[in-house]
């Protein structure tokens, strides 16, 4: 703790807390909540780049498959769903994930020649087959059921919280399976391959209505926290605001937000502490070892392939992690909000602008670039006004106006140019 | 039996040939850009997408003050007249953004990671900055005539139940391409400075020994690929519209393509583009129609017989560049391995 990261960590809090006074609390409490869920996906990506040097471009992903997650463990099950034609499509897509594990097996067990290679097409085909002839009519029932409020087989009903750790296994799972193919490889296939794979996942979420409802929406997910609704109808929760001189309706927002701040600082602080001792342990020292000196530490006998595909699978779990939280925070699920720029491209700003390879750097980056992205929008549109106050009404000054939106794009690239260019390892540089 | 043959072959052409071929041919112009970045410049350029959208852009802006000036280009699309106005800004904009940006860690010898992070900044830049000037929503700029080939004209000319449409873009697209193509071989192979190029991403200290001026070469190499990104991207928005967008995510079949073809060769670039189109195209088409021709009456299918649904196109590019990754991982083409 420097006295560097400490005056940075204030300026954050300063910026927060004159959103509060000049904006409104609401909004600062939303900042604070989005900054700190920013904060976890950055430490998950800042281990894979800042700690290992691997190019994940497919945040978006693993943070959208942590939103799944939270659909499939808190809404509560479809029964009529399930009864149309939930175990057929289970069945279904078991088919298919064996059909896949056969053709690796064969693969694997038979030489090289025509009766390998027919062996596979026919397997792949029958079985691709088979899946279609089995998943079509069950899709097609379990979408029928209701599909103006369900059309979905729903998920388990149990509590939201379970969805956190769920979230970070989907993404652990989505990440081996890329680990596995891109790793070792030239490193920007693996930014190629995680970019694919981040786009696949939205696009499933937005088609499978059987499974996320698509472009539908999930609303309305349970909540850890209780509801201001609730609150405002409990006379103890309105005596104690009175108390304090809130109404009692800004006051029940302004408690489910510090109330989500609190489980989400707590998930912060945890994944920090782990991270570090991760890092200051044995572990932690070979990592950095690898990402300095690929050739060097292959030749000491480390196998650099292996711990490439584990720190790429512990930082998606973090970023799914992540995109659990923030699902939850929204209460919803709406794929079609997933976008490459904000939720891959924004966290890798977030990385490299706080300092790659330094935790709380990323961390630090998480609230700053949060903070802008939010507050650039409003400020755009102050500076537009004003530059746009000579300006005749017109064609012109209609759009430069109603561009004001797109001054954030713009403004989170010079960041990020301007940071590489004058201090290329960030604000909080690794030491 | 004979007539039932000639309309599934028509269909095929129809749906899948024609609209793969003209895809295939703008994912090729993309993927050209893509590995010259990477041949010369030695990084992979995340910006590419955006910068087709920039200068798509141009050429539309300029489509419509020639348009607004009374000029068309008669039968065919008034953008090939505004093509040198979207290819001369988009060179601008990327010698300047190579000055500003790229230079000082060309001079600092960076790492091609640490370029792949510039370029995420410049993409945002310039994702802004078109988002800006011509906003989010789809743009049509197509105007001439719509067809080469229309399906009723070749119904009344062939007698067949089927019929097949050449859309003018479509044509223009494998034209225009085709010649880019072969001025580009032309350029890299028989010119000086083609030459130099070639040999500046074999070798780049070899190349400085011999005299070349580094400087010169990239500066080329941008306007060359500002010329093919502005290409590329003005054929596809003919063929199906402009959206910012739509720009960014064809990054993935480009990239799909570059690498399936191997990274840095330019036929492989070519190939590799109408592999991912051919793909896309025949794994997303519902083949109900040419199978209900060639299959006998009982057994033609009764759903769409269609593999994948157009949604999941982008699966396609994945999976063909994972088998690629899997089974061959420089491409088809030996691409550069660093």
């Amino acid at each position: 703790m420097t006295l560097r990261t400490v005056a940075l960590f204030l300026l954050v809090a300063v910026l927060i807390l004159l959103t509060g006074l000049l904006q409104s609390w609401n909004t600062a409490l939303y900042i604070l909540n989005m900054g700190l869920v920013s904060a976890v996906m950055a430490l998950g990506l800042n281990a894979q780049w800042g700690f290992a040097g691997l190019f994940n471009v497919g945040v978006m992903g693993f943070v959208a498959l942590g939103g799944l997650a939270t659909v499939l463990v808190s809404e509560p099950p479809v029964h009529e769903a399930w009864a149309a034609g939930g175990p057929r499509l289970i069945v279904a897509l078991l088919l298919g994930a064996g059909t896949i594990t056969l053709v690796v097996a064969v693969r694997n067990r038979m030489t090289k020649g025509w009766l390998r290679s027919a062996t596979t097409i026919i397997l792949a085909i029958g079985g691709f087959a088979l899946y279609r002839a089995l998943f079509d009519p069950a899709r097609d029932a379990v979408e029928a059921v209701n599909p103006a409020s369900t059309g979905f087989l729903g998920g388990l009903g149990l509590p939201v919280l379970l969805a956190w750790p769920a979230g970070g296994l989907l993404a652990a799972g989505a990440a081996w399976l890329i680990g596995k193919t891109a790793l070792g490889l030239r490193s920007d296939y693996l930014a190629v391959a995680t970019l694919g794979i981040s786009e696949i996942i939205v696009s499933i979420l937005k088609n499978e209505d059987w499974l996320s409802r698509g472009v539908k929406n999930v609303v309305g997910i349970p909540r850890p926290v209780p509801y201001e609704i609730d609150l405002q109808q409990d006379p103890g929760f309105v005596a104690r605001a009175g108390d304090l001189g809130i109404d009692p309706i800004t006051a029940s927002t302004l408690y489910v937000k510090l109330l989500y701040t609190g489980l989400f600082a707590t998930v912060l602080v945890v994944l920090i502490v782990l991270t570090q001792l991760a890092l200051n342990a044995p572990w932690g020292r070979m990592m950095r070892a690898i990402r300095d000196n690929e050739t060097a530490a292959a030749a000491m006998g480390k196998d650099v392939t292996r711990r490439h595909l584990q720190v790429f699978i512990l930082g998606s779990a973090v970023c799914g992690i992540a995109g659990a939280m923030m699902t939850t925070l929204d209460s919803q699920l709406t794929p079609g909000t997933y976008q490459p720029l904000r939720f891959t491209f924004l966290i890798w700003v977030m990385v490299i602008v706080g300092g790659s390879g330094n935790t709380l750097g990323g961390v630090l980056g998480g609230f700053l670039i949060f903070f802008l992205w939010v507050e650039v929008e409003p400020l755009g549109q102050m500076l537009l006004n004003a530059v746009t106050m000579p300006l005749p009404d017109g064609a012109v000054k209609t759009h430069l106006l109603e561009s004001a939106a797109h001054m954030r794009l713009l403004t989170m690239g010079v960041v990020l140019l301007v940071v590489l260019r004058f201090s290329p390892r960030g604000l909080l540089p690794e030491r | 039996m004979l007539l039932d043959l000639l309309n599934a072959l028509v269909a095929l052409t129809n749906f899948v040939i024609v609209p793969a071929t003209a895809y295939g041919a703008q994912l090729a112009l993309g993927a050209l850009g893509v590995t010259l970045t990477v041949a010369v410049l030695r990084f992979t350029n995340v910006a590419h997408g955006d910068t087709m959208a920039f200068g798509t852009m141009v050429t539309i802006l300029a489509t419509w003050g020639l348009q607004a000036l009374g000029i068309t280009a008669g039968p065919l699309p008034t953008a090939l007249l505004a093509l040198p106005v979207g290819v001369a800004a988009t060179a601008g904009l990327l010698l300047a953004t190579d000055r500003l940006v790229y230079r000082f860690y060309r001079q600092q010898r960076a790492s091609s990671a640490v370029l792949l992070i510039v370029s995420i900044g410049v993409m945002f830049v310039m994702n802004g900055l078109v988002r800006f000037i011509i906003g989010v929503d789809d743009q049509r700029f197509d105007d001439g005539t719509r067809f080469l080939v229309s399906a009723r004209d070749f119904k009344a000319w062939s007698g067949l139940d089927e019929g097949l449409a050449i859309k003018t873009s479509q044509g223009i697209t494998v034209l225009t391409a085709a010649v880019v193509m072969i001025a580009l071989f032309w350029f890299l192979n028989r010119t000086r400075t083609g030459k130099s190029m070639r040999a500046f991403a074999d070798n780049r200290d070899l190349a400085l020994l011999s005299g070349i001026d580094p400087e010169r070469v990239v500066a080329i190499t941008w306007i060359l690929v500002a010329a093919l990104a502005t290409i590329a991207g003005t054929l596809y928005g003919l063929d199906k519209s402009f959206k910012p967008f739509t720009y960014f995510q064809l990054l993935l079949p480009i990239f799909a393509a570059a690498i399936v073809g191997g990274l840095g060769s330019p036929v492989g670039a070519i190939a590799g583009g109408f592999i991912i189109s051919f793909s896309e195209v025949a794994l997303t088409y519902a083949w109900k129609k040419v199978l209900g021709y060639l299959l006998p009456l009982g057994l033609a299918p009764d759903g769409l017989a269609q593999l994948l649904g157009t949604e999941y196109k982008h699966a396609v590019s994945f999976i063909i560049l994972v088998l690629v990754l899997l089974i061959k991982p420089t491409g088809l083409f030996k691409g550069t391995s660093t």
